[in-house]
């Protein structure tokens, strides 16, 4: 018993190193995206579908749309309003949503995931501004 | 507390009970829309039992006459113009009789004509596609719809099983990002990555639209596209009324892509 102290100490090490990210980021919160709506999705009140539902599930849409698209050729979605689009993540969904930067990047920069959808889907051309 | 085995037992039918009265399995039912949303096909899309193509190589001399068809395909394909030739990617390009038509026919002593004519060669679509059987992850795949064997780039782990095992060198692998060498991208098509496999694709994407081929279109009729199993198609009348090859038959393939020599 005589490793004690050792055993405290590195259980001291231990919890600093763990607790220091916390510690450091203390009363900082990151506040939550702003995203910005382009007048063309502005215009057009609603998304494909509601904009909950699109906030928390477009990956859903998007990969069910990249599923019926290549592997059974159906090109066509028409939602529960009867309005039809046609499944097409760089020319649908970014006919509106053109401004990738402030709409798409904003929230996935926030949330710190890195969809690679763009290694070969084209972006639409910046805005010269 | 003193849980006894019938005791569970209550507890577990009382909650079935109360899970299944209406307003529970309703609420436990309802998904987010009401309606339910429909997938379909757009009312000007081509279709097919298995779409084939006919080229009529008498009508292509020289290679200026097959240069416009495979600048339509790669421009609006994204199709990256790499010279090394260990890099290079292709859907469509051409080449002699005799490499296109080996084991085909026999190549000796062949016309000067016919030996200087460029031939056009592309993924043949196969009826029997033996790169749908090698791929591992289905990522090549043959529609059952319309007999267009597809790539689905998703999915494609680069593995080149396919490449291998494409008797006709249809296919090509993205050894390089390929966004660098194309110099005018076509906003309206993807462009493929840097460990992906990628061939002709029979446009798809235009019959979907109610549009032939690109390089159909282009040809001012030296190519002709339609259903190979509807025997009043234009592309089965040609067949019909002339003396067609495919590349390599004796393998068993079916190419459905048919040349008029
Ligand atoms: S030509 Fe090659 S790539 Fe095309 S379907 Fe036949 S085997 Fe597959
Ligand atoms: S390279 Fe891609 S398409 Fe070819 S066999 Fe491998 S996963 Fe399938
Ligand atoms: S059918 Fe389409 S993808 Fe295939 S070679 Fe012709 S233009 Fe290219």
């Amino acid at each position: 018993m005589n490793d004690k102290k050792w055993i405290i100490t590195g259980l001291v090490v231990f919890l600093i190193i763990v607790l220091f990210p916390f510690w450091y980021n203390r009363g900082k919160a990151v506040p939550p995206p702003e995203i910005k709506l382009t007048d063309k999705a502005k215009a057009a009140k609603e998304c494909v579908l509601s904009k909950e539902y699109m906030k928390a599930e477009h990956m859903q849409i998007l990969d069910l749309w990249r599923e019926v698209v290549v592997r059974e050729g159906q090109r066509i979605y028409t939602n529960p309003k009867g309005k039809s689009f046609v499944m097409s993540l760089s020319n649908t969904c970014l006919d509106c949503h053109s401004n990738k930067a402030d709409f798409c990047d904003k929230c996935h920069n926030y949330a710190s995931v890195r969809p690679y959808c763009w290694d070969c889907h084209i972006e639409p051309p910046k805005e010269k501004s | 507390m003193d849980t006894s085995r019938r005791r569970v037992l209550q507890l577990l039918g009382l909650s079935a009970a109360a899970l299944s009265a209406p307003p529970v399995l309703d609420a436990l039912a309802a998904g987010p829309p009401a309606a339910e949303p429909k997938i379909g096909t757009a009312k000007e899309a081509l279709t097919a039992k298995q779409w084939a193509m006919v080229i009529d190589t008498r009508q292509f001399k020289k290679e200026d006459d097959v240069l416009p068809l495979i600048e339509a395909c790669h421009k609006i394909h994204n199709v990256p113009k790499i010279d090394f030739k260990r890099w290079e990617i292709k859907w469509i390009w051409s080449t002699h009789f005799e490499h296109a038509f080996t084991g085909t026919t026999s190549t000796r002593f062949i016309s000067e004509e016919i030996a200087h004519r460029p031939f056009l060669v592309l993924c043949n679509h196969c009826e029997n596609p033996p790169c749908v059987r090698a791929c591992p992850t289905k990522a090549t795949f043959k529609r059952p719809s319309d007999g267009i064997v597809m790539m689905d780039f998703h999915r494609c782990i680069g593995c080149r099983f396919c490449m291998a095992a494409c008797p006709f060198g249809a296919r090509s692998f993205n050894y390089r990002d390929p966004r660098p060498f194309v110099k005018e991208t076509n906003q309206l098509f993807p462009t493929r990555m840097k460990g992906v496999v990628e061939k002709c694709n029979f446009c798809n994407e235009r019959l979907a639209e109610g549009k032939l081929p690109a390089c159909v279109e282009a040809s001012a009729g030296k190519l002709k596209f339609g259903d190979l199993f509807d025997e009043k198609s234009e592309v089965r009348e040609l067949i019909k009324t002339n003396f067609t090859i495919r590349r390599k038959v004796n393998l068993g393939t079916e190419p459905a892509v048919y040349y008029i020599v």
